[in-house]
Parts: C-alpha cells; structure tokens; sequence
C-alpha cells in the first residue's frame, strides 16, 4: 500500500497520489486512517472501550478493590485468622476487647474483658474475627458458583429457546412461567427441607451416601449451589431469550445466513458476542442477590452445617443476644453490607461501562 | 434435481409465492391467515445483466430477493439457479451453493457484525466454506477491501469507524469474497446519501464489468434503477406487473401501474419538467393479507373494468421481451 493515498468516500477511484503531493501543503495521508487516527493500529475492541470507562467510575473502582481485598483475604484465610474457626475456649465466652467496650458502654455490665480477640469471642468461646474472615468463604464462593451455575443453565436454555424460535420458545417459556411462579424462597426453603431430611442418614455406598459425604466435605455448600442454582438460571432465561430474540432479526444475522454460516457458528459468533454485555451487567447484579440468599438460608439455619462459619448463621447466633453483646451481630452484618455494597457498585460501574449508548465517551 | 434450462440464463424464477402465516393464540396457535408478500412470481434473469426490481415499499421486493436465496424458505414456486432447484435443497447442499449466491443488504449499519473487525467479517466466507486457509485469508480480504476502494489497512477496525458509504463497501467486498456469480442487491444504495450512491453504484458497475456478475437489483429509486439494470420488472403488492428490457419500458410503459409510477419521475430539465403530467392513483394500496380479486391493481386502475374484478391477467409477452399483466393492452 505505501506510497498510494487514502481512499475515502470523497475519493473512492483516488489511486492518483501525484495531484497531492504537488499541493503546495503536502500531508502525508497514508498515516492516518478513519477519524484520523494513524492505520495499522489494531482498534480499540468494545471490551477494552469498556474496560476503559470502568476504571474511570471511582465506585465501581472501590468496589473492586474492596472485591479483590475480600477473595485475597478468603484465599488467605488460614493465615490471616488467629485461631481455627472451631476452636472453643469456653471459659473466654461472650468476651470483648477494652475498645469494644469503648465504643458499646451497654455492654459494662455483662461483659469479661479478654483483649485476646480483636473483635471478640462468641457464646462458645470462638473468635469472631477468624469466623468472619473463614465465614467469607461461604459468600464470596455463592458469589461465582451461583452466576455461573445461573449463566451455564440460563444462557443454555434462553438462547436454545430464543434461537429456534415458534412451537420450540413457546413451550420452554411457558415452563419457565410455571417455574417463576413459585416464590423462589419458599422454592429454596422447601429444596433445602427436602435435601436435609434426604441426604440425613444415608446408607453407605449408595449415591445418596456419596452426595451426602460431598456436601460434607463442602461444610454443607453443595446443596446451597444446588438451591440457587435451581431458582436462579430462570431469570437469566428470559433475558437471554429476550437478547437472542432481537439480534436474531438483525440484518447481519441474516447476512451471515446468506454467507452459508452454521447455527452454531451464527449463535457463537455473531449473536452470543453481541448480547454478552447486557448478561454480564445483570449477572453481577444479581450476585448480591446470591449472596443475601445464602446469608438468609444460613440465618434460619437451613445454610451450612455448624461448625463451618457463615456471615448469616452469625448474625443468626448474635441476634439471640443482640441487646447484651451487639459486637456478636454487627461485625458479621458489616462485613456481609459491605460485599453486597462492592459487588453493587461493581455491577452498576458495569452496567454504565457496557451500555451501547455511552460508548466512546469519556 | 438438474433441470434444463437455457444456457444463458442463470436464474429461473416460477411462480415464486411467499406467505407469512399470521396466527393467533397463545399455547395452541392457529392460523388465521397470511400476509401474500410474493403471489406468484416468473421471471428469468440472463447470465451478466442486471435486472431491475422496482415497486413501492412493501410490494414484495425484498421478500422476492430473500426467498430467492432461500432467507425465507417460500411456500411454493421453484428457483432454479445454475440448473438446480434451490427451493428443493436443503442443510449442507444448500449451504456450498451459497458460495455461488450472495446478497448485498440496504442498511450498512444493521448488516455488520459490530463486535467483528472488518478483517473479520469479509474472511467470514472464506473461513465458512474453507476456500482459504491462515495467511491465505489475510491476504484476499486485504485484495478484496483494495478492490472496494477501500485501505487494506482498515482490516482490523471494527465497523463503527466507517461512514455509511464505507460500511457498504465492506458489504459489497464480504458479497465478492466467495466470487459468486449471482449477487441480489437489496436496495444497496437507498440508505445512502445521494453524493455517495453514485460512488457505490459505479463500483457494483465496475465489479460487475471485471467479474461477469449477474446482478437482481432491488430499488424504488426509478432514475437509479434506469441507469444500472438492463431489464426492468415492476412489482405491485406482490406480483410483477411488467417486465421489459429498460429502454422499452421507460420509453413506452404499457401496465396503467407503470405509467403512473414513472410519471413521478422527476425530470432534471425545467422545460420539459413543466409539461410533466403526473397520473395521481386514487386510494391506498389494499391489504396483502386480503388483496383484491382478479388483477391486484383493479382498485387504483383508471381503466379497469368488470373482467379486471373476475379473471387474473395473464402475464403474457405483448412484444419481444416485453412482458405484462393487464387485461386492456
């Protein structure tokens, strides 16, 4: 290409390079390219103009951080937390560090005074800093297992539904209305209930036993991604049935028809890429949804198994004894406030980063 | 499936129909009629001309152009390109004779893929039918956006970058990539602005000169369609009205629909465009869902007449090449 001069619209046979270098002004055209920027540059994707906007939204900025700081600090439990999240010391019960009792005078009467645990010790004896920072462990895992189980079966069934279209998305539709119509808490209690009396005392070597011995293992997680995961994919359908709906009609679609492009090559290529924006925004935004569901199925004490750490069946013990020990409620209340606070400013930091309308701007 | 043909003629066309089922009902869908997009359509298209499609908006010019290429499958009719009846084909058959066939779509901006580069989008076919293989595929888009007029530098930029007249250049390069021998020209140039229509339609003039490509052009500009097509058809509410080589119908239109449409031809010389007298049609074009017995255009015609209500008109050559459907010529 070198030494011949840009073709524009203006000049669309303008293979004549002489007439402009012999202008008294000689630009060099060849180096600049459309909206003047120099050629041979790989363009800016949508993703990195996305990128781009996120980093400049101070919210969506502190929430990450702050999301970054929490997985640092669940990856790094063990070496953060002073004692083991099970570890009782029954004669330090209910006590308090001198700066607790600072900032809650209420507690003067009831309280022992141990300045062993930085936040204090619960109604055993346990540190409740090593429980908050094991506790994280259970939120901050529903955190990605529950997008992802909710992304995996939603995106599946939605864009298969959107995708073919007629007799196929009104029968898929019409069981995820059925679904949808059942509260989804109740739906989860009632799974929970149904897993726990289930899964209670199985028979050895059977698959039951094996679930069992699993969701163990996990401090009693797996059934709580079971649980969210079955409520939370239908959502994630009808958006993504929605998405597929409109760019199915768009001309390119259709170009790519013409071309001799496969189902699964236009799904792929051309319509996924092009609604992944919006699932992603909605996806995060869910999450402190997942996270709160987790805490309330925790809280009733459907959650994990004791002795393993929640952030909800902390609140659940503190809130027996909020008026004499307030610290035992509100340390875990605050850390789960501020996850779901960081993952909402993520999300809408997203969201704004992600919106069509605004790409391009500052 | 091979049927004899005349060896110049790439593309038959016979007795195309093309309804859109209107249902209702939300579990169990009935049909409760049908949108008559295309009602029977014939025409033949002659290996390297261009024929011109033209009516107005929603006549069935751009359903006729899609159910050719098998975008929407038509309800009956046959299409018989290159000796095969495509109507008849399906999945992988269907699939490598798209290779021979392409389209080249109205709105530039709807038609690219926005998350793929324009590298991306005219290798699309290369890769889809796997002519071209690594470097291979670099090189002929960098040839092919050359051959558009547009830098070969443009290929890693994503189709937002360009102005309407660029953006439908790439369309045009993506339609070449294959070097198909038929490409349907959906209105390629009525989302343009007028200053650049002419760039565009001299490309496809000149693309058309150096790879003997047969063009079906789809337009409602009437002075563009005289410039480019060697035959015209015209089309009202969803069948050819007349079909003539262009010099013939411009100069003596015999379907009262045609002359009523080029009389609304403006003419660029004020004298002559003084005594222009323009036949104004009464009413609205009916309904494709419930269209008119008889001849389609009986409702609007100055000349109809009883037998217009009772009996469709033959589609009958009246001189040489020179085609049309009315009872009274």
């Amino acid at each position: 290409m070198g030494q011949t001069t840009l073709q524009t619209d203006s000049d669309p046979q303008g293979h004549d390079g002489a007439a402009v270098q012999a202008s008294p002004v000689t630009i060099d055209v060849n180096q600049f390219g459309a909206g003047g920027k120099p050629l041979h540059v790989k363009s800016e994707s949508a993703l990195q103009d996305a990128m781009r906007r996120l980093v400049r939204n101070k919210a969506a900025v502190v929430g990450g951080s702050i999301i970054i700081i929490l997985y640092v600090v669940m990856i790094l439990a063990d070496v953060i937390a002073p004692y083991p999240y099970a570890k009782q010391t029954l004669v330090h019960q209910n006590s308090v560090p001198q700066w607790l009792l600072n900032v809650f005078p209420t507690m003067q009467p009831y309280a022992q005074v141990v300045n062993d645990y930085i936040l204090g010790a619960d109604y055993v004896g346990r540190d409740l800093f090593s429980r908050i920072v094991y506790g994280s462990r259970v939120s901050l895992i529903v955190a990605i297992i529950g997008p992802l189980i909710s992304l995996i079966i939603g995106v599946t069934y939605g864009s298969i539904s959107g995708f073919f279209g007629g007799k196929v998305d009104n029968i898929m539709m019409r069981i995820v209305d059925v679904l949808y119509a059942f509260p989804s808490i109740l739906f989860i209690i009632l799974l929970m209930a149904f897993f726990r009396s289930t899964f209670a005392r199985p028979d050895p070597g059977t698959f039951t036993y094996y679930v069992s011995q699993l969701d163990n293992a996990m401090g009693g997680m797996l059934f709580i991604f079971i649980g969210i995961g079955m409520t939370a994919w239908m959502t994630m359908a009808r958006l993504t049935r929605g998405q597929v709906l409109s760019v199915r009609e768009k001309e390119f679609v259709e170009a790519a028809r013409a071309l001799g492009a496969s189902n699964n090559r236009i799904m792929f290529r051309h319509i996924l890429p092009n609604i992944v924006g919006p699932l992603v925004v909605s996806e995060t935004l869910a999450i402190p949804g997942y996270i709160s569901t987790e805490a309330f199925l925790s809280f009733i004490g459907l959650g994990v198994n004791p002795p393993t750490p929640s952030w909800g069946s902390m609140i659940s013990e503190g809130a027996q004894m909020i008026r004499t020990y307030p610290n035992q409620a509100v340390f875990p209340a605050l850390a789960l406030a501020i996850t779901m606070f960081a993952f909402n400013f993520l999300g809408d930091g997203l969201r704004d980063a992600l919106d069509p309308r605004l790409r391009g701007t500052q | 499936m091979t049927v004899e043909q005349q060896p110049n003629v790439i593309l038959q066309v016979k007795d195309l129909v093309k309804h859109f089922p209107i249902t209702r009902g939300i579990i169990i869908q009935r049909q409760v009629g049908a949108v008559h997009a295309v009602d029977g359509v014939t025409f033949d298209v002659f290996k390297g001309e261009t024929l011109g499609l033209v009516g107005e908006s929603g006549c069935g010019k751009s359903t006729t152009g899609r159910t050719i290429l098998q975008l929407y499958r038509p309800t009956s009719g046959e299409v018989i390109f290159e000796g095969k009846d495509l109507v008849r084909m399906k999945g992988e058959e269907l699939r490598k004779t798209r290779q021979r066939m392409q389209m080249i779509f109205q709105d530039p901006y709807a038609s690219l893929n926005p998350r793929m580069t324009v590298g991306e989008i005219i290798g699309e076919p290369l890769i889809i039918h796997n002519t071209h293989k690594g470097k291979e595929v670099e090189e002929r888009v960098e040839h092919l956006l050359e051959l558009v007029g547009l830098n070969p530098a443009f290929a890693n930029r994503y189709p937002h970058e360009f102005s309407g007249g660029q953006r439908q250049r790439i369309g045009v390069a993506r339609a070449l990539a294959l070097q198909p021998s038929l490409i349907v020209c959906d209105e390629p140039i009525s989302a343009l602005d007028v200053s650049i229509q002419a760039q565009v339609v001299n490309l496809l003039e000149d693309l058309q000169r150096e790879f003997n490509l047969t063009y079906l052009f789809i337009a409602h500009d009437l002075s563009m369609v005289k410039h480019i097509s060697n035959r015209v058809a015209v089309m009202y509410l969803g069948i050819i009205v007349e079909l003539a080589p262009r010099k013939d119908l411009y100069a003596d239109p015999l379907h009262p629909y045609t002359q009523a449409l080029l009389s609304a031809v403006p003419i660029p010389d004020p004298n002559i465009e003084e005594k222009r007298r323009r036949i104004i049609l009464k009413g609205d074009v009916p309904s494709p869902v419930n269209p008119p017995s008889g001849c389609r255009f009986r409702t609007r015609c100055p000349l109809a007449a009883e037998i217009c209500a009772q009996e469709k008109p033959a589609f009958r050559e009246v001189k040489p090449g020179h085609y049309v459907a009315c009872h009274m010529v």
